[in-house]
């Protein structure tokens, strides 16, 4: 009697937990990337698209997240990626060999060609960022590459959200 | 005799056409089709077999249209293929309106005469025929010809079936994926592999001689816009600036090429570059994202996506330049615009309930109409004769392609093996 009855309540709650994910989120929640950004750098560099330096130079040392993300539809750091941001135009401003490329992604949603302007947008706040913040112009480069270069294959808001992103990559 | 109505009620029920490789699955019976026959052709060469089987194909295009169905050849009371050999009444009897007959003749070691005509069954007169050279190489496009001819004659809107689709494939290699740019036959029949890379590929658009494509590519890691001649696999980098470079497109007279660039800065704007001397003169100044420009077909205005109140929405600019008119007003996002041949339509991806999809606005009206019903449509691109539209979706995960009348009537899953699919852009009508 009591197995059966919590066989139902697992039931209803892989039930609910599946409607849950069906409906669309209209204000994504801010998801706390920050800790699992530095933990799965690697990870998601070796993905093996395009950028052909896999590791993350860091002449500091230490583990130096290179993979911002952003919300739907938004260009904004979000805050706890400023201190990611300020760490980079450090290294930069202080080493004025160093040449960083940034490369925006949008989610797949919507048109082609405007989603490589929101990847483009993207890269930009990140480059004001750095200029802001002490690096040259003429060490930092951007491309976007729109949807076309996803991490993530899905068609879910989870796969969405980790594709809009910029990645760091130094190219010296 | 088999009982020809339930043949015909089979047919309507399943909607399938069988075209040799390519199979077509209707969506959408919008459309009675009307029944005609195609009679199997006649031959006199030296081999066994004609070069074609110049009935299929003709029987396959007119199915593949929507708007007829073709007897089943063991229907066919008589076969004729000589117009003297016509017996209108055995016709009048399976309920067909109109029939089509010829032959293949050898003339020589690779050279053919072939020879259509059309009939129409309640006149009991012959609407249009033809004799048309072909050799080996050339047979699939006369007969393709010869299908547009009799689908104009029995239609009014001329034939698409002798143009062919340009498109990227993207396949998954090992950790990253090989992109392809791809020219096929309208049919999906002939494809030739135009460009290959590791990097992304984007917006092909042909040019209005159909001999050349644009497109960007990524390779290198920065986006670059080439010029390349099918023929010769030649191919010229025409821009590749600093920041985007983006979203070509060919005027109506092949001289200049629409685009878009970012700069170092990021703002995306519409620039017209003239081919020949590479000159780029700016038409959009705006901060906000300004993209996808496309050409009116007098060569006049640049419709283009541009976010500036807020969302994506079209606009359009003299091409001489001056202030920008917005163009889209319904829903919260419009983008990708593409003007029919004709000018009578615009077509654009449509933000509708949550899902994209291509809408079609006529521009007299001012009226949108939603022509897909998918989540994720894109790449709407206009037949040369202005009447169907062919577009992307999704299936799972993998990109599809689709056509859809810009009625909206008749729409169709063009399934064809190729994997993930994307950007499909229809050539012009073709020279010969």
């Amino acid at each position: 009697m009591f197995q059966y009855k919590s066989l139902i309540a697992s039931f209803l709650f892989l039930v609910l937990a599946a409607c849950a994910s069906n409906v669309p989120d209209p204000d994504p929640v801010e998801a706390t990337y920050s800790d699992d950004a530095a933990a799965t750098t690697d990870g998601y560099s070796d993905g093996g698209f395009g950028s052909g330096e896999d590791v993350p130079y860091d002449p500091m040392g230490g583990e130096l997240a290179t993979i911002i993300y952003f919300e739907f539809d938004s260009s904004e750091l979000r805050p706890e990626d400023s201190d990611i941001v300020a760490r980079h135009a450090v290294q930069l401003s202080g080493n004025s060999s160093l040449r960083v490329r940034l490369e925006g992604h949008a989610d797949e949603r919507g048109s082609r060609e405007y989603n490589i302007g929101l990847g483009e947008r993207r890269s930009q706040t990140v480059r004001r960022m750095l200029l802001i913040q002490g690096t040259s112009s003429a060490q930092i480069s951007t491309v976007s590459f729109g949807e076309e270069r996803p991490v993530s294959f899905g068609n879910d808001e989870e796969a969405y959200a980790q594709n809009r992103r910029v990645e760091i990559t130094y190219t010296n | 005799m088999r009982n020809y109505l339930s043949r015909a009620l089979l047919l309507c029920l399943l909607s399938v056409g069988v075209a040799e490789a390519q199979l077509v699955i209707e969506i959408t019976e919008g459309v009675k089709r009307r029944p005609i026959a195609v009679v199997p052709f006649g031959w006199a060469g030296t081999s066994p077999n004609m070069p074609l089987d110049v009935a299929q194909l003709i029987s396959n295009d007119l199915t593949r249209s929507g708007r007829f169905a073709p007897i089943d050849e063991r229907d066919m009371l008589q076969k004729p293929t000589a117009g003297v050999d016509m017996d209108f009444s055995d016709w009048s009897i399976l309920g067909v309106e109109a029939v089509v007959i010829g032959s293949v003749t050898q003339t020589g070691q690779n050279a053919y005469d072939v020879q259509f005509q059309l009939f129409d069954v309640f006149g009991r007169d012959q609407l249009v025929g033809y004799r048309m050279r072909a050799s080996r190489g050339t047979i699939r496009r006369v007969a393709h010809r010869a299908a547009d001819m009799i689908y104009e004659k029995l239609t009014g809107i001329k034939g698409v079936f002798d143009t062919k689709v340009a498109y990227v494939t993207a396949e998954q290699r090992g950790d990253g994926r090989l992109f392809s740019l791809i020219v096929s036959d309208q049919d999906g029949e002939n494809d030739h592999k135009i460009m290959e890379s590791n990097d992304p590929i984007m917006s092909p658009a042909w040019s209005p001689d159909s001999r050349r494509l644009a497109y960007v590519s990524f390779e290198g890691s920065h986006s670059s816009i080439f010029i390349q001649t099918l023929r010769t696999g030649n191919r010229i980098k025409v821009s590749s600036k600093p920041g985007i470079n983006g979203a070509p497109a060919f005027s109506p007279d092949g001289r200049k090429l629409v685009l878009t660039l970012g700069g170092i800065d990021g703002n995306l704007d519409i620039y017209v570059m003239d081919i020949n001397s590479r000159e780029t003169r700016r038409l959009t100044t705006h901060r906000a994202i300004d993209t996808e420009g496309s050409w009116s077909p007098d060569g006049r205005y640049i419709y283009f996506t541009s976010d500036r109140s807020g969302g994506p929405q079209i606009y359009r600019i003299a091409v001489s330049g001056g202030k920008a008119e917005r163009i889209s007003f319904e829903g919260s996002y419009n983008a990708r615009p593409r003007l029919s041949p004709d000018g009578s339509k615009l077509a654009m991806v449509h933000l509708n309930r949550g899902n994209y999809r291509i809408a079609v606005m006529d521009l007299k009206r001012k009226d949108l109409l939603v022509l897909s019903a998918g989540r994720q449509d894109e790449s709407p691109s206009f037949a040369p004769n202005s009447d169907t539209l062919i577009y992307a979706t999704r299936q799972s995960r993998n990109g599809v392609l689709e056509s859809v009348t810009a009625d909206g009537l008749i729409r169709q899953r063009l399934a064809s093996g190729k994997g993930d699919v994307r950007e499909p852009v229809w050539s012009p009508f073709q020279r010969f």
